[in-house]
């Protein structure tokens, strides 16, 4: 029953990663109870569980997920939003108003119109079902202002760290108001332009290096450096 | 056509490019080469140049070809009028519409169709420069753009041919030989799982012939692997590299 692998290796789709007595984890796949990778990501066993963490994937839709998505269009009783996943999501127009949506008193582009970008949770999703979202609760809705980026969505528990450590540390040094779209955008909304850039700058750092060690020592020194730098003129 | 392939080898066993029987063309194979795709691949195999793109899982377009209960994989096959040495049109022909099939085919048994119903992968396999070989090519590199792409994948999906040049059975097939030759046996192949997804056979072998073609060509799929495995994963090592570099500089600060 042995594994094929070192801790954290960079392994690619097909590569045998262990033999009889292990589960399989994320994005790997048995067959004739051999565990195979799907992906291009780092391995990763957890007590005779395969995980891998990938590199490279786009973002499935789950019920009860944060997301960030932009309207793509505007239709007869709601709107399709972008979510950067392979489905489309909706989001009903009685949702949104809050009362019985009548189509002859509302003019649905006068709430949201294309291109705008909503945070929103997804209530809804099944196979055969594209997602369905929603605004009603507080903290949802409409993005007015802040900086929007993107970064691959299987990195977003890595801009959260362990026990949300990593997240609130860059939102309480840069005094930045974050919120993490589970489909790997973010937004990032501060007080100066200059607090917005260096949580972006801090949070790509953490996209590119996530799977090295010592991330937090280096993002905490990065953050104080840079603090200094922006109180000093 | 006997008088004609005698020159196809030599005496001492010399192919017209100076190969050995079993014996590859030079290959380069690069990821991540075009920024605008989900994922891309180059290769460069003898003197075949190939880009490959892939798109997606996303919503079908036309909205009537997506499938409830599965994805949809679309690959379009295609010479650029410049490929070859008279101006191909570039217009689909029908060997392209047929290569297209033949490699979505080939692609198809590696992904996981059956993960994303209702969305479709698109590949794009654009044949900059033509020299015989040219869907075993794509196929090699068509897989490591869906792979790099980020689309689940039972395992990399490897091309290679073998064919009988002179009475002889040789590997890799350029343009002359696959023109004055006996016969082309493309074989693509997925190495870990040990599964064939494409045999074709284009000429007369006999069952011998045959079977030793195909073990050859198997055996030219499995060197050809190893430089897709590396070519993948050079594409991610060079992160890790940089940040190896970004630490030393933060040191010496």
């Amino acid at each position: 029953m042995p594994t094929y692998f070192e801790k954290k290796q960079l392994v690619i789709p097909g590569e045998l990663l262990a033999e009889g007595d292990y589960l399989p984890g994320e994005n790997t796949y048995v067959d004739e109870n051999k565990i195979y990778a799907q992906r291009i990501g780092l391995v990763d066993v957890d007590n005779k569980k395969v995980n891998m963490v990938a590199l490279r994937a786009f973002y499935v839709p789950k019920v009860g997920d944060i997301v960030i998505g932009t309207v793509a269009e505007v239709g007869f009783n709601g709107w399709t939003v972008n979510i950067k996943s392979p489905y489309n999501a909706m989001l009903r127009a009685s949702d949104v108003l809050s009362r019985p949506f009548k189509p002859q008193n509302d003019e649905l582009s006068a709430v949201l119109s294309a291109g705008d970008l909503i945070v929103a949770k997804i209530v809804s999703y099944d196979r055969s079902h594209d997602p369905q979202l929603t605004v009603g609760e507080p903290g949802l809705g409409k993005i007015t202002r802040g900086q929007i980026l993107n970064v691959v969505p299987t990195k977003i528990p890595r801009v959260i760290g362990r026990k949300g450590s990593m997240i609130s540390m860059i939102k309480q040094e840069t005094n930045c108001q974050i919120i993490l779209g589970l489909n790997g955008v973010i937004l990032v909304t501060g007080k100066t332009v200059e607090d917005e850039e260096l949580a972006i700058t801090v949070i790509k750092k953490i996209e590119q290096e996530s799977h090295t060690s010592g991330l937090t020592d280096r993002i905490t020194q990065m953050l104080k450096e840079n603090k200094v730098n922006v109180e000093e003129p | 056509m006997n008088d004609k392939s005698s020159k196809l080898i030599d005496k001492k066993g010399i192919r017209l490019d100076g190969r050995k029987a079993d014996e590859l063309r030079p290959l380069k194979l690069q990821v991540g080469v075009l920024s605008n795709a989900d994922g891309s691949a180059y290769i460069e195999h003898g003197k075949n140049k190939i880009l490959a793109a892939a798109f997606g899982p996303r919503e079908m377009h036309p909205k009537h070809l997506a499938l409830a209960d599965r994805m949809v994989l679309r690959c379009r096959y295609h010479m650029a009028p410049f490929s070859v040495q008279e101006r191909k049109s570039p217009a689909p022909s029908r060997r392209e519409v047929e290569l297209s099939k033949v490699i979505r085919e080939s692609l198809e048994p590696a992904l996981f169709l059956e993960l994303y119903p209702r969305t479709g992968v698109d590949v794009f396999i654009e044949v900059l420069q033509a020299d015989g070989g040219t869907r075993c090519a794509s196929i090699t590199a068509a897989a490591l753009a869906i792979a790099d792409a980020g689309v689940p994948m039972r395992d990399l999906v490897v091309a290679c041919a073998a064919g009988k040049v002179d009475n002889t059975i040789v590997l890799d097939l350029h343009d002359e030989e696959d023109k004055l030759g006996d016969a082309d046996v493309p074989v693509a192949y997925m190495p870990s799982l040990d599964a064939v997804t494409l045999l074709q056979m284009d000429g007369i072998l006999t069952p011998d012939e045959f079977q030793r073609a195909v073990d050859m060509a198997m055996n030219g799929c499995k060197k050809i692997y190893e430089m897709q495995k590396e070519a993948l994963k050079t594409k991610y090592m060079v992160v890790k590299d940089t940040e190896e570099k970004e630490e030393d500089e933060e040191v010496e600060e």
